[in-house]
């Protein structure tokens, strides 16, 4: 990694840059109002695109009659099913939806037809005055109703409505389990919840018919799949297409797949020869969804009198919605981040993707891993109360320590697990505290990891992960060229300290081009933490790359040897002299005979790091795992279930944070993200209609009653991170639920099963916890007075 | 529906503008103005990014109609900022990352202005209870408060 140079510039200051809390380079248009988001851009011309949606849940599309709708003053395009070359899907070997239905509708919502017309008015009457002609099909809503003997099946090569069917066997489970001291089985339940991100979903397309070009701006976080989906689903050549990405107002795993607005703005477009802006209300990015799915679990584990793990037996089912989407991905994640946490004996799990007549699942925020993150320190911290181990000490009873091959072949380089603990254990006041607060009161732990990137990415095409370009110009500004899409988490901000820390000069100097597939080089996008980790590499490389290229003009400059000068940045140096050199000059001689300089570095993840060979083995690998640990204090109302979080401590390990303001910014919100799941959010349907599409119903928590969440951020200096780094944000949010039903059981005894732990639910825990009471006391005294009968006749 | 002429005064500048009965202020001033600060999360009411302030209330721009801001004041995220310069509480969601993706934050600046403008030294509580209206989807809203207490101690301070 490091250049001949590296030893010359080593002898520069400490970090200036990385390692400092920086704002986002961005933040001053967001905070002014002049970031221009999808739905900002100005288009006088554009048309109003608008979707129709089906009424039915499932059905066979007997004909859509568009001709009147067609006729209509005002309506530009009209497209359907029919005016699309094929089907996506996110994952290349699962690519089962079509951006508007054809033959079949197979959820409440599923877009059947579009209309491009001159203003919002005439859209509306147009979507009107299509008449759909849909014969009912007999639907299937839940996951058990999609398995069940004879059930309709909603794809005709899917046998039993099952996407996917994961049976991965570690070890030897069965003396795993005759090995323990303690085993226990329970069963969860997780509700189905939803990204929310508060940007409501855009696209705003153009085709020139005369060069046969289209454009598309949208709220996506990988411009590249969306690239790939309009080329594919209107038959058009890739090199016609250009992606750029605004302004984008959070994703959380919304808006990586590509979504079925972006690609029918494509084809309005194309059909109008025209700009046509989509808008989506909130409605439609609930019926789009691709949220985390309900989940049920039945999860067996296997404990020695110390707390060690010997073995695990999991079986998890996810109702998967409509279409394929992520799903194979997903409970592949289930699968493989359920025990990678801990050094475990073995492992046996089991995995169910169904397919169901509700809006596509797909992925989120801790893609496949939360619910079974709950599970698993769920039922770790009841064995460890049985077993009067205490949490923390439970927790290290089980630590790996890298290098360390997980039980499922996944490559751990760093782990500071141990750290975290003691960090989250000391700022808690766990000792001093756990056991000794009042009534209702209660601290709870849990553990958790994540990827810093998926190391096979689903679009396998043999480039490298990560691909960066500098541009030098006379100016003396460098222009970093990325395909990274910055959505809120400050991906570009990184990148420009990175960079900037590398040729050690002053941010200012850097300026990011980001996210447009005409000038800026393909990126796999904003998805599961992987951008700090493979692009930070790819830009840490450019700017090497460049360094040595301005170290040598330098060199010439002064007629050293390049091992001579001393890099600084704003000026460099003959080793032991003070004859120097200004940045300005140095640019000068650097271009002197070649022009403007580009330069490129990129970042391939080892081979080593791409998990082991059976079947799913890519899915769960990374370069570089993040840790996390938290506590969770509650307050619970045992009159009205109702459960106050008052405070959350947590500690993640980030490998080293190039930017301690953004990674604790994203630890919070990946831990609040986790406390909105686990207390309160959860979609609801009624025969398959949405019930909660709307920020009322469906209820993210507001700033009244979100707690403290103070952030310990921990180095482990990762061997491949960049300066060390490593994923900063999604791994924190897994452990808030299980830490907070932890705490609950601390506070009233009661165990959560099932999630969210809404006051209903709690309150019925509660309520039946003191019928069970009562009714063992009641036989208690029958059996005691009985037994009185007898001695006392 | 009917088509009026609107007179009122935008970021300090009076205008008169036909509008629809039915136009809501939020796209009169983001389609009709051009001030695209103001965003909108929700279908109506949900979410409080639409916040502007009304002769300096806050007020939820998605769910007002913009005729009946005849003769009334209007202050957008545009406004806030004097020769280019933010103002202590753009600065502070600046410096202290009060905004990640940005989204809710011309919104959750508006509420807090009005809020200082009203008491200059909140106390948490009070921020709590002035913001309740506005989601964020990205901070956990720590980081959200801490902006709001730095500005204020920046009035304080004296700044501007
Ligand atoms: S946009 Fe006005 S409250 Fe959501
Ligand atoms: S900063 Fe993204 S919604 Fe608040």
């Amino acid at each position: 990694m490091s250049s001949s140079i590296g030893a010359a510039s080593a002898e520069a200051s400490p970090p200036r840059t990385v390692g400092h809390p920086t704002p986002l380079v961005d933040g001053v248009d967001k905070v002014t109002g002049r970031a221009r988001y999808t739905a900002d851009l100005p288009h006088a011309d554009a048309l109003v695109g608008m979707i129709l949606r089906s009424t039915v849940a499932h059905g066979t599309i007997v004909g859509i009659d568009v001709s009147a709708a067609r006729a209509l003053p005002g309506v530009r395009a009209v497209v359907t099913g029919d005016d699309f070359a094929a089907p996506y899907g996110v994952i290349p070997i699962a690519q089962n939806e079509w951006p508007l239905a054809r033959e079949r509708v197979r959820y409440r919502g599923e877009p059947i037809a579009a209309v491009a017309a001159d203003d919002r008015a005439s859209a509306e009457a147009a979507l009107a005055a299509i008449v759909a002609d849909i014969a009912p099909l007999s639907p299937v809503f839940t996951a058990q109703d999609a398995l069940a003997e004879g059930a309709p099946l909603l794809h005709r090569d899917k046998a039993g409505n099952v996407e996917r069917e994961v049976a991965q066997d570690f070890g030897d489970v069965d003396a795993g389990f005759a090995a323990a001291d303690l085993v226990r089985e329970r069963r969860f339940h997780y509700a189905e919840v939803a990204h929310g991100q508060i940007e409501r979903n855009a696209a705003v397309a153009s085709f020139d018919p005369e060069r046969g070009e289209l454009t598309s701006r949208s709220t996506t976080q990988v411009p590249y799949y969306l690239h790939l989906a309009i080329a594919r689903c209107l038959g058009l050549d890739r090199a016609q297409i250009r992606i750029t990405k605004p302004f984008v107002g959070g994703g959380f795993g919304h808006r990586v797949e590509p979504l079925n607005f972006e690609i029918v703005a494509a084809a309005l477009a194309r059909a109008a020869g025209a700009t046509v802006r989509v808008e989506q209300s909130r409605e439609d990015s609930f019926l789009t969804h691709r949220g985390r799915p309900e989940t049920d679990i039945r999860l067996r584990l296997g404990l020695r009198a110390g707390g060690e793990i010997t073995a695990v037996d999991c079986e998890v089912i996810q109702r998967g919605g409509a279409y394929a989407g992520y799903g194979v991905v997903t409970i592949l994640y289930a699968g493989a981040l359920l025990h990678a946490l801990y050094r475990v004996g073995a492992v046996r799990y089991r995995g169910l993707r169904v397919y169901t007549n509700t809006p596509p699942s797909g992925a989120m925020r801790g893609h496949g891993a939360v619910d079974v993150r709950h599970a698993f320190e769920a039922l770790l911290d009841e064995m460890g109360g049985e077993l009067g181990l205490d949490p923390f000490a439970l927790r290290r009873a089980n630590l790996i320590e890298p290098p360390w091959r997980t039980a499922n072949d996944l490559q751990v380089n760093s782990c500071a697990l141990a750290a975290c603990l003691d960090r989250v254990e000391e700022a808690s006041g766990w000792r001093e505290r756990r056991g000794k607060l009042p009534r209702g009161r209660g601290l709870g732990l849990a553990c958790s990891h994540y990827v810093s990137g998926a190391a096979k990415p689903v679009q396998w095409s043999g480039e490298p992960h990560a691909v960066v370009n500098l541009k030098l110009d006379f100016d003396g500004s460098i222009t970093l060229l990325t395909g990274a899409a910055d959505i809120g988490q400050g991906s570009s901000t990184l990148l420009t300290q990175v960079a900037a820390e590398t040729l050690c000069l002053p941010i200012e100097r850097i300026r990011v081009v980001a996210a447009d597939s005409a000038l800026t080089p393909k990126d796999n996008g904003s998805y599961s933490s992987r951008v700090s980790f493979m692009v930070g590499n790819a830009a840490l490389r450019a700017a090497e790359a460049l360094r040595d290229t301005l170290v040598e003009a330098a060199a010439r400059t002064l007629g050293v040897a390049a091992t001579e000068v001393v890099w600084q940045g704003e000026r460099c140096l003959v080793r032991g002299t003070d004859r120097e050199l200004d940045f300005a000059s140095v640019v000068a001689a650097a271009l002197a005979g070649t022009g403007t300089l580009t330069v490129k570095g990129v970042w391939t993840t080892p081979s080593e790091m791409q998990g082991g060979r059976f079947r799913g083995a890519a899915v769960g690998s990374t370069a570089g795992f993040s840790y996390s640990a938290q506590v969770v204090e509650v307050a619970v109302d045992e009159e009205t279930g109702a459960v106050s979080v008052e405070h959350v401590w947590v500690a993640h390990d980030c490998g080293f944070a190039i930017n301690p303001l953004a990674a604790t910014g994203q630890v919070q919100g990946a831990v609040w993200m986790g406390m909105g799941q686990a207390l309160q959010e959860e979609t609801q349907y009624h025969e398959g209609l949405a019930l909660r599409p709307n920020f009322l119903d469906y209820r993210i928590p507001t700033i009244a009653e979100s707690p403290p969440i103070d952030v310990t951020l921990v180095d482990s200096l990762d061997p491949l991170g960049p300066f060390g780094a490593k994923e900063a944000s999604e791994g924190s949010l897994h452990g808030f639920a299980p830490a907070l039903t932890s705490a609950i059981a601390d506070a009233t005894g009661i165990r959560l099963m099932a999630l969210p732990a809404t006051p209903d639910r709690v309150l019925d825990a509660i309520v039946r916890r003191r019928r069970e009471a009562r009714l063992e006391s009641m036989r208690a005294n029958r059996a005691a007075a009985a037994a009185g009968e007898r001695t006392n006749p | 529906m009917g088509t009026r002429l609107l007179e009122v005064t935008v970021n300090g500048r009076t205008r008169c503008d036909a509008v629809d009965d039915a136009t809501l202020l939020v796209d009169y001033l983001r389609r009709s103005v051009g001030l695209t600060g103001t965003k909108q999360g929700c279908d109506g009411g949900e979410c409080g990014a639409c916040t502007v302030l009304v002769d300096g209330a806050p007020r939820l721009a998605c769910i007002t109609l913009a005729a009946s801001m005849a003769g009334r004041s209007i202050e957008t995220i545009e406004s806030l900022a004097a020769a280019g310069r933010m103002s202590p509480l753009q600065r502070a969601f600046h410096e202290h990352l009060g905004a990640q993706c940005g989204y809710c934050t011309p919104g959750m600046i508006m509420s807090a202005e009005a809020l200082l403008r009203r008491d200059r030294a909140p106390t948490e509580d009070a921020i709590r209870a002035a913001l309740a209206g506005n989601l964020c989807r990205c901070t956990g809203y720590v980081k959200i408060v801490e902006s709001v207490q730095a500005a204020s101690r920046a009035l304080a301070e004296g700044e501007r």
